[in-house]
């Protein structure tokens, strides 16, 4: 038995993250933008140019864009744009 | 190293007038040799004795306070017993350690005190400088608090497994990190416990000292390493490292530290036989201590945003020092820009170890061809410029090139030399494989690494003609956004 309680530090954060629950896709895609970010992979924009011309000859409206670099975070204006005009991204990847 | 010093005291006010104090412990001669000089002092003046061992010694002073909780002798910052010290109001006037006779006339302000003993014989040390007890002392006095969350560990429960069941452990077991063994890995430091160092990825958490003692303590380092963990944090924060991409990388690539300068050889790293291996402490827990706070700190956790296909070893820890004991050969830090000297971190984006058999060379020039050799499989074969990579140059090889009097700057130029080949074996399609570099370069001599994304470091044990390759990240393709970071120690 211990005289005095037994003592650890937190080595987290600290902070509880928050889990939000992911919005439920649109029902359609009509009449809603649809956002391609390309994270500057090789090969990225073969494959968000293929997307999105299936997009337009469907009629759907689609924005186009980048972040600077795949090896660090997108920048914060990139992201409040993609908030601004769309409804909808998808997030491209390639090699 | 830091003092946690006691805050000041204004305790004296019961006592207007002139007054002293001794701090003593029976378990030293010269503390026994003052003896009467305390009941002469005490005869005609104020004296208050604090024993910090035994309230009965000594036998023939009137009063003596109990201080063997030491809390008296640490707020007056005793190093020495005795010490004799003269209070005026509330100030400390003047103060005598060991036995020193005209000292103490001086202090006591009495011709002819201790007369009748040698004129000097030192003190013996304050049980308040006993080792971990200045640490002990600023935790029950307060003069260091944490602010790290307390976790209280029931009788029942073990401290290890909690750690586990927490989600703190990289697998392996982790020191718990007690109040005690953060404050003496704080002691390590002069930075204060709340300074913040900065924000760990992924999550961008802010990370202040105090975490990372907490971290370090769990790593399993000693307080003497803690300059060298708080160097490695700052590399990794710097914004051209790109900590962030490198956690989350599908490659098998984590930070890679090799420690350079004197604090190498006064914490006893390991830049000898089996450098890159098991079995030296402070290479052992240094890298991980980076490893654990990026996870525990920052949020970096394998299968979450860690996305990396397979991994290596490396990410447990992976940090070795360079062999720096022949000054013909420049060491890295100094050829990446620090002053000679001095001690530094240089962080690379690394994979595993890929060992090179080279015993046939018989000339420099060959040697670097041999080495090449095994370099161009970094990556691929077949792609230049997407990788970097460390040679570490064992000192069988570095003996080949020094007696031809080569150094640092021969050594690098005659393996960019090897490493040139020809466009049309690399192009894609060559040889039958669809990997490789553009076909716009087949008639280039494609060089295989990016200027200064080749670190030959020298490392290892005598016996074997064989050296070692460690691939470096894919994203090194991007020299503008990703490099190789060297970072001074704050000692």
């Amino acid at each position: 038995m211990r005289n005095e309680p037994y003592i650890m530090r937190d080595p987290t954060a600290e902070t509880s993250p928050v889990m939000r629950e992911r919005r439920p896709p649109p029902p359609d895609l009509s009449g809603r933008t649809v956002g391609l970010l390309s994270i500057s992979k090789e090969r990225s924009d073969e494959f968000l140019d293929t997307v999105a011309s299936e997009l337009s000859s469907r009629g759907i409206t689609v924005a186009r864009f980048r972040k600077p670099t795949h090896t660090k975070p997108a920048p914060e204006a990139v992201l409040q744009d993609i908030v601004e005009q769309c409804d909808v991204v998808v997030e491209g990847l390639a090699d | 190293m830091r003092i946690f010093a006691a805050p000041p005291i204004g305790e004296y006010k019961e006592l207007s007038q002139e007054h002293f104090i001794a701090v003593v412990k029976r378990d030293c001669e010269t503390c026994q040799l003052v003896e009467p000089v305390l009941a002469e002092l005490q005869s005609g003046a104020t004296l208050t004795v604090y024993s910090q061992d035994d309230p009965t010694f000594p036998e023939s002073v009137r009063g003596v306070r109990d201080d063997t909780a030491l809390e008296r002798s640490w707020q007056l910052n005793i190093q020495t017993v005795p010490t004799l010290i003269r209070i005026d109001g509330d100030d400390e006037a003047a103060r005598a350690e060991g036995w020193v006779r005209d000292e103490w006339q001086t202090v006591a302000r009495r011709a002819g005190l201790g007369s009748e003993l040698p004129a000097f014989q030192p003190g013996c040390g304050s049980r308040t400088a006993d080792p971990g007890m200045p640490e002990r002392l600023a935790l029950r006095y307060g003069a260091l608090q944490l602010k790290a969350r307390a976790i209280e560990v029931a009788d029942e429960q073990d401290p290890m497994e909690i750690a586990f069941e927490r989600g703190w452990s990289d697998g392996l077991p982790i020191v718990p990190p007690t109040d005690l063994r953060v404050a003496l890995m704080l002691s390590g430091t002069a930075r204060k416990a709340d300074e913040v160092i900065g924000l760990i990825p992924p999550n961008l958490v802010e990370c202040t000292v105090e975490k990372a003692a907490i971290n370090a303590v769990m790593a399993g380092c000693k307080p003497e390493y803690f300059p060298v963990v708080l160097g490695v944090i700052e590399a990794a924060l710097r914004d051209e490292f790109s900590m962030h991409g490198l956690l989350c990388t599908l490659w098998f690539a984590g930070p890679v530290v090799i420690v350079n300068g004197p604090i190498t050889r006064r914490i006893g790293m390991n830049s000898g036989g089996n450098a890159l291996g098991q079995g030296n402490r402070a290479n052992a827990t240094i890298g991980r201590a980076l490893q654990l706070l990026i996870r525990n700190v920052g949020g970096g956790v394998p299968g979450e945003i860690d996305r990396s296909v397979l991994g290596n070893p490396g990410k447990y820890t992976f940090c070795f020092a360079e062999d720096e004991s022949d000054p013909d050969w420049m060491p890295l830090n100094v050829a990446r820009g620090a002053t000679p000297g001095s001690s530094s971190v240089t962080l690379f984006h690394g994979d595993g170890v890929q060992g090179i058999q080279a015993w046939s060379a018989r000339d420099p020039e060959e040697l670097c061809r041999a080495l090449a050799a095994s370099l161009w499989a970094v990556c691929h074969p077949k792609i230049a410029g997407w990788s970097g990579a460390i040679l570490v140059l064992s000192p069988e090889h570095y003996l080949m090139y020094k007696q031809a009097g080569w150094q640092r700057a021969d050594v690098e130029a005659g393996l960019k030399e090897a490493l040139k080949r020809p466009g049309k074996d690399l192009v894609t399609g060559a040889h039958g494989i669809a990997e490789g570099i553009d076909p716009s370069r087949a008639d280039e001599m494609v060089d295989k690494f990016n200027d200064g994304q080749l670190l030959v470091v020298r490392a290892g044990g005598r016996g074997g003609a064989i050296s070692a390759v460690i691939g470096g990240w894919t994203a090194h393709r991007r020299p503008d956004d990703v490099q190789i970071v060297t970072q001074e120690i704050q000692l």
